[in-house]
């Protein structure tokens, strides 16, 4: 997703490269550009024209932030309007709710509804081991309570559900599914609802009557991220009839260009809090406003990187590694972890495109391809454990007898360990600065600050002159 | 035959241009009344099209082609009638002999079955028999959710088991549509995106599968849109005419507010008609598609209270 916008943004973006001050007239003629790009992305046309004037603000105004280039000026004001665009000011669940907590979902035809309650579901239960319930009250759709009864029946939730007849309506099945929720002692009720166009009266007045009985302590509209400008109309219409608590953003697997991502929160007031990615109801994830708009502007995502290498490596493990990273120590023992984690990650070049600075960080990982990253780890599992834990020991004999052992020459060996010192000595110097009081989450967040990781070491807390992020 | 349903509420409405221009008052300037057909435009989804179709106004304009912004209504409403095509005639002609397959294909929610369901009405009631094969092997009571449906048209319905092979599926409604010399058959398919290329292949597959059991099937490859998507509907025209013979368009959720403007794109890169338009959750909101018609939707401006 979002290749497109990024790729116009880019361009527009190149134009500024240039050392020297920008002029108003060029600053006008990029932001014409931007704004087209947006607005081919879908990006919804109110939003398109406030966010360009809100920019050329920033770039033209007093805000200019003094002794930085033209070019950094730009993606920095980018990456910050960006931001402020998509991000919320809650969790993506709420807070502090009654029990049990009951969240509603509602959405135009076909948005993912049903699927996304299914997702929620198991979410909830697998990340807060909270029992859930979920209620079938799309009464329109044929056999839309049982997709929900299948999904739940896949999944292993509980469902409540009625036959749809005479008699049986949405608001009903919501109170009655509640008074359910409320017995069998569970934690969190999900109400499913029936797919309805905004202009629809009776639909519009039903699925308020919905809310009416079950008093949700969050209504989310969920939202295909494919949605052109009207939908987000509707979404605002949505958001002006029920009180909404978020956004959930469906179908982000495809290739849809994020306008609905940039526009919903401006449109209805209401943030991104979950994301569909894909058919399997594992496919869910809390959203990122910071991380989309770093990766809209290609800038890469150090954030999302950390957290994939996390997944691969053993949450325990990582945890120790990084409290060892944090108290300066940081051997070959470590390096082969990484190694074996940035493999499992997938391709490298897609892995280095979410590193910004951490390239220049590690300098060992600069410029290097999938081939020489197995030599590499050839030469480090020919040593033994000992050595990778004491890489100084290492001489001349051994180093041969890694070399063999590992069909490389002496050179590659030497050349391996010089990086590693290299990055030791780095990783030493930024353990100093975070003065091992700064958690893993601290260390993750600066390091997730592209402003600041584009001028490491010296942009790192407590420099003057830069400014706050939002 | 038009769209009843939009011309009724198109009875309620006027031209967005026109009003727009009212609005400027009577002296509009070239930059103003092109700003407003901007919005007009961009709104609508017409996408990337919007940027040659304004440029292309402007030298009307300023070319003194057109007397005057007055003049940009009609203009436009040409314009963009030429953009899209309907069907040409019978948008289903059936072979003079066997039957004729109709394979339906989108993405996740874009109105497949629903359409699969209207289109078996709309063809019995033009007298064909016609038989529904439910392709749709992987979303949860997807075979459910038509078997539904098809009692209430009155059609059979060809199913397998859930998780079972939807090129089976298709291969077992072939030899049924043999059997019982039906003259249409309708192939509904699970949702897919088209970045997904093992399920684009999935959709091949089930495509050649029939065309091994009834000469040249699939007869039709239609496309359902969903009106409310906004460019990603040429990006998926696009992947779905490379991974299948698509003949023409379905776009539905056309009663609500969305315009659809992006099968303009789609009609001028791929002259791909839209057959079909959907008009509601009903049986018979379903109507063929008329490009005049669909522009004046477009164009058009709610009534101002
Ligand atoms: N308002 C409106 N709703 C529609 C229209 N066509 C379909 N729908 C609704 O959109 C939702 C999805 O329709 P389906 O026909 O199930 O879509 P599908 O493409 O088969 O969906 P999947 O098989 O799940 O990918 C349902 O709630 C339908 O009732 C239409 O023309 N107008
Ligand atoms: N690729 C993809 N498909 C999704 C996602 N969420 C839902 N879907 C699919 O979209 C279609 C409609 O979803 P459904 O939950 O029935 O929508 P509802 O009508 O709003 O309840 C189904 O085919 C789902 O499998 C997603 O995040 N990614
Ligand atoms: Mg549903
Ligand atoms: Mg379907």
């Amino acid at each position: 997703m979002l290749d497109n916008l990024t790729q116009r943004l880019g361009k527009v973006l190149d134009r500024f490269r240039g050392p020297g001050r920008l002029t108003p007239e060029q600053v006008q003629e990029g932001l014409r550009e931007v704004r087209r790009a947006l607005l081919e992305a879908d990006v919804h046309f109110q939003v398109a024209k406030n966010f360009t004037e809100r920019v050329g603000q920033r770039l033209l105004g007093d805000e200019r932030i003094q002794g930085v280039s033209g070019a950094q000026q730009v993606i920095h004001a980018f990456h910050q309007e960006l931001t402020a665009l998509m991000l919320g000011d809650r969790p993506a669940l709420p807070k502090n709710t009654r029990h049990p907590m009951v969240l509603l979902l509602a959405g135009l035809q076909g948005s993912g509804k049903t699927t996304t309650t299914a997702k929620l579901g198991l979410w909830l239960r697998q990340r807060q081991s909270r029992k859930v319930l979920l209620a079938a009250c799309d009464l329109q759709r044929p056999a839309a309570v049982e997709q929900l009864v299948t999904l739940g029946k896949q999944l292993e939730l509980d469902v409540y559900a009625e036959t749809p007849g005479p008699g049986v309506d949405a608001p009903g099945v919501a109170r009655r599914a509640l008074e359910r929720a409320r017995s069998g002692r569970y934690d969190i009720l999900l109400v499913d609802s029936a797919g309805r166009l905004h202009v629809d009266q009776p639909l519009m007045e039903e699925i308020a009557a919905v809310a009416v009985q079950v008093q949700p302590d969050a209504i989310y509209l969920v939202l295909d991220a494919m949605t052109g400008q009207d939908a987000l109309e509707s979404a605002k219409a949505f958001a002006e009839r029920l009180d909404l608590y978020g956004i959930i953003l469906t179908k982000l697997d495809g290739d849809a260009r994020g306008g609905a991502a940039l526009s919903v929160r401006e449109v209805t007031g209401k943030a991104v809090c979950f994301a569909g990615v894909g058919e399997k109801a594992s496919d869910l994830e809390e959203f990122h406003a910071e991380r989309l708009a770093s990766r809209i502007l290609d800038m890469g995502d150090v954030v999302s990187l950390v957290e994939k290498a996390q997944e691969a490596v053993e949450e325990e493990a990582a945890e120790q590694d990084y409290a060892r990273l944090l108290e300066g120590k940081f051997s070959l023992e470590d390096l082969l972890k990484q190694l074996r984690a940035l493999q499992k990650m997938g391709p490298l070049k897609k892995v280095f495109g979410m590193l910004p600075g951490a390239g220049r960080m590690s300098g060992l990982l600069e410029h290097m391809d999938e081939k020489e990253l197995r030599r590499m780890q050839a030469v480090l599992l020919s040593m033994t454990p000992r050595e990778r834990l004491h890489p100084d020991r290492l001489d001349g004999s051994r180093k041969r007898r890694i070399a063999r052992g590992s069909g490389a020459q002496v050179s590659d060996v030497n050349r391996l360990l010089h990086s590693f010192f290299a990055m030791q000595k780095q990783m030493k110097q930024l353990s100093r600065m975070l003065q091992g009081g700064a958690s893993r989450k601290r260390l993750m967040q600066q390091l997730g600050d592209p402003g600041r990781m584009n001028d490491l070491p010296g942009g790192f807390p407590g420099r003057p002159g830069r400014p706050k992020g939002r | 035959m038009v769209f009843g349903k939009l011309r009724e509420g198109l009875s309620r409405t006027r031209n967005r241009i026109a009003h727009a221009l009212r609005r400027l008052g009577g002296d509009t300037s070239t930059a103003q009344s092109l700003e407003a057909l901007e919005e007009i435009l961009y709104t609508a989804d017409v996408g990337p099209l919007a940027g040659e179709l304004l440029a292309d106004a402007e030298k009307q304009l300023r070319g003194g082609r057109l007397a005057g912004p007055k003049e940009l209504p009609e203009y436009l409403r040409g314009r963009l009638s030429g953009l899209v095509q309907g069907p040409e005639g019978d948008p289903l002609p059936l072979r003079p002999k066997g039957p004729t397959v109709v394979l339906i294909a989108g993405v996740n929610g874009s109105g497949k079955t629903t359409s699969v369901a209207k289109l078996a009405a709309w063809l019995q009631r033009r007298g064909n028999r016609v038989l529904v094969a439910a392709g749709d092997t992987f979303r949860a009571a997807a075979v459910e959710q038509l078997r539904i449906w098809c009692g209430r048209v009155g059609v059979d319905l060809v199913a397998g088991a859930p998780g079972a092979d939807p090129a089976a599926v298709a291969h077992d409604a072939a030899e049924a549509a043999l059997r019982h010399a039906v003259d249409v058959l309708l192939v509904d398919t699970a949702g897919r995106l088209h970045t997904q290329s093992n399920l684009m292949a999935e959709l091949n597959k089930i495509g050649r599968v029939l065309g091994r059991k009834i000469e040249g099937a699939p007869h039709e490859t239609l496309l359902v849109l969903d009106a409310t998507t906004g460019q990603n509907a040429i990006q998926q025209a696009r992947r779905f005419t490379q991974a299948v013979p698509v003949t023409g368009l379905i776009l539905a959720k056309l009663d609500g507010t969305a315009k659809g403007g992006a099968v303009l794109g789609i009609g001028s890169e791929l002259k791909l008609p839209v057959k079909f338009v959907g008009l509601g959750e009903q049986l018979e909101d379903l109507e063929v598609f008329h490009p005049g018609e669909f522009v004046d939707a477009l164009l058009a401006a709610p009534q101002p209270a």
